[in-house]
């Protein structure tokens, strides 16, 4: 019941905005819209979303939000050297790297992340396994490199999430 | 009209410049590059940032408006579900039988065996 309510209510919240109207119409659309939504999806559940009320973990989960555009813009200016330049330096191929996270909203957000910034993305999550494409797999030699790369989303989303 | 549009308007036009860039370096992006793994990886990266920049610009031009908030919620929408239809393309065409590209150096997805069945053995 409880999640019915704050599904119509969340809902609501995204009708009024996208529609930036209170004319009556366009209310009643948007209410019976939401209860058919917020029915429609009474068997979905809301995993590790309430976590997100509390204060401490909303502030890490804006303060992520700066650090993952700083990397997609970093992504972006990488993708696209590779694609304009003449010879097309890429050794694409993909590895399997664990993560320490446990939630199933973090792997989500981590893998998500992950697809976002240089030159990776996530193919399939598996229990605690990554797979991940890499347009430029990294030495094999240096193992670690792969965990490094995971390492510096896992610390915020642990915050967020965990 | 040039000479009035404004400093929100003067920023608007750079951010939007900026996005059609980064949308062209995808679209090229998708052209060039060898297998469906890769183009996901510019369709995913340069085209976000590309269309980011883009609403951004409609934000900014149109403030806090009807047009505005739209912008603002399409960017939130973008934001999650580019990289997650692009994971989802990514797992079908492996488990479809789609190769990477022959000059790819590693799969050890396909050394799992596209992880079939492994949901559950996982520990």
């Amino acid at each position: 019941m409880w999640r019915a309510l704050s599904c119509f209510l969340f809902t609501f919240l995204v009708w009024l905005a996208i529609t930036w109207s209170l004319a009556p119409l366009c209310l009643g659309i948007g209410l019976a819209a939401s209860v058919l939504v917020a029915a429609a999806l009474r068997d979905i559940e809301l995993q590790d979303a309430p976590l997100l009320l509390l204060p401490v973990r909303l502030f890490f989960a804006l303060a992520y939000l700066p650090v993952l555009f700083a990397y997609v813009v970093q992504a972006n200016f990488d993708v696209a050297y590779r694609v304009l330049h003449p010879k097309l330096p890429i050794r694409p191929g993909i590895l399997r790297v664990r993560t320490t996270l446990k939630s199933a909203a973090g792997r989500v957000l981590l893998a998500n992340s992950i697809t976002l910034t240089p030159g990776t993305l996530s193919v399939d999550v598996v229990g605690d396994v990554l797979y991940i494409h890499f347009i430029l797999v990294p030495d094999p030699r240096d193992e670690a490199e792969p965990r490094r790369m995971l390492a510096r989303f896992e610390r915020y989303i642990a915050r967020i999430f965990e | 009209m040039s000479d009035s549009i404004g400093f929100a308007g003067a920023c608007a036009l750079i951010l939007m410049s900026l996005g059609l860039l980064f949308d062209l370096v995808g679209s090229i992006g998708l052209v060039r590059l060898p297998d469906v793994y890769n183009r996901l990886q510019a369709g995913t990266k340069c085209v976000t940032l590309g269309t980011f920049l883009l609403l951004l610009g409609v934000l900014v031009r149109f403030g806090c408006d009807a047009t505005g908030v739209k912008a603002l919620l399409c960017l939130w929408f973008v934001a999650m579900t580019s990289p997650t239809a692009a994971h989802a393309i990514a797992r079908a065409s492996h488990r479809a039988g789609f190769r990477l590209w022959s000059k790819s150096v590693v799969d050890q997805y396909a050394e799992d065996g596209d992880a079939r069945g492994r949901e559950e053995a996982a520990p």
